[in-house]
């Protein structure tokens, strides 16, 4: 009896997002992929999407409560990086700090295209 | 191709290493600081904790006096070893705020008898979504907010002997 009225009670109080999925499918797709590139603040190796701290619930439910009400990903990623830095996201913004990592590939690219255009005229001769 | 260029890869392979190398005796524990240091404090309403202490609202900042607003938790061991610093900082005259997070009355009424109560009020966020929302990744913290209800500046850890002059100056400097 107890138990059925728990039952009966849980199903009346709104579902808790720190652990429950947004019931519209592409809503939940889209929180889903946002918190697999958010930092658990906590455990700072993991993601909040893979984290079962406590902290990482109350930043999930933050997410969904954020997309259950229309907000759009972008918008809630720049909240949490108002609060946070962009150190909270996986995924962080060009800015000069992480220019290297962007523009390195491209500068060792041209750097191997330029060797080995070297090599290969050096071979023709 | 000149000679001297040979070792170029190596040279450029040594450098790597010793960032690695240096790197790796660096503690890897970072702290997350507030981003919203130096920025006014969001607005939050916050229920009271404890009977007969009221709850913190963005209202009871920006009165023209600094205070502090302290994150903490009955759960929270540093907490413990911060109290009898935050009840100096009291005793010498500074207005305390807490927020405690995912806690109990019942826990927090055990905390405070034990280890001393420099609160003027206790809101309750029993899903962090304060401590969220000013930037706090952990407990305990203290922020130093000004006469204006801007945040001034970021404690992160237990309040140590050693850091009470500071935040005393950090408040006179809030002025």
């Amino acid at each position: 009896m107890s138990l059925l009225l728990s039952l009966v009670l849980a199903a009346g109080a709104p579902a808790d997002f720190g652990y429950v999925q947004i019931p519209d499918a592409a809503k939940e797709a889209q929180a889903a992929e946002l918190m697999a590139e958010l930092r658990c603040l906590v455990c700072q190796g993991q993601s909040i999407h893979d984290s079962d701290v406590d902290m990482a619930a109350d930043m999930r439910r933050i997410v969904r409560q954020k997309i259950a009400a229309g907000e759009q990903p972008q918008a809630v990623r720049a909240w949490l990086v108002e609060r946070y830095g962009s150190y909270v996201t996986y995924d962080p913004p060009f800015s000069w700090t992480t220019a290297p990592l962007w523009l390195a590939p491209l500068l060792l690219l041209g750097a191997g295209l330029w060797l080995a255009r070297g090599t290969l005229k050096r071979r023709r001769k | 191709m000149k000679r001297w260029l040979l070792w170029v890869p190596l040279l450029v392979f040594a450098v790597l290493m010793v960032i690695a190398g240096s790197r790796l005796l660096v503690p890897p524990q970072t702290v997350v600081k507030s981003a919203l240091v130096g920025k006014p404090l969001p607005d939050f309403t916050l229920a009271p904790m404890v009977a007969g202490k009221p709850g913190v609202t963005r209202a009871d900042f920006a009165t023209g006096k600094p205070r502090l607003l302290n994150v903490f938790a009955s759960w929270c061991v540093p907490c413990i070893a911060e109290a009898p610093h935050l009840m100096r900082l009291r005793q010498a005259g500074v207005e305390i705020d807490g927020i405690a997070i995912r806690d109990t009355p019942e826990a927090i009424g055990a905390f405070l008898a034990r280890n001393g109560d420099p609160y003027a009020r206790i809101g309750s966020d029993g899903q962090s979504q304060v401590q969220i929302g000013i930037g706090s990744s952990g407990v305990p913290e203290t922020f130093v907010i000004d006469g204006r209800g801007r945040i001034a500046m970021q404690h992160i850890g237990d309040i140590r002997e050693e850091d009470v002059p500071r935040l005393l100056q950090a408040l006179e400097d809030a002025r």
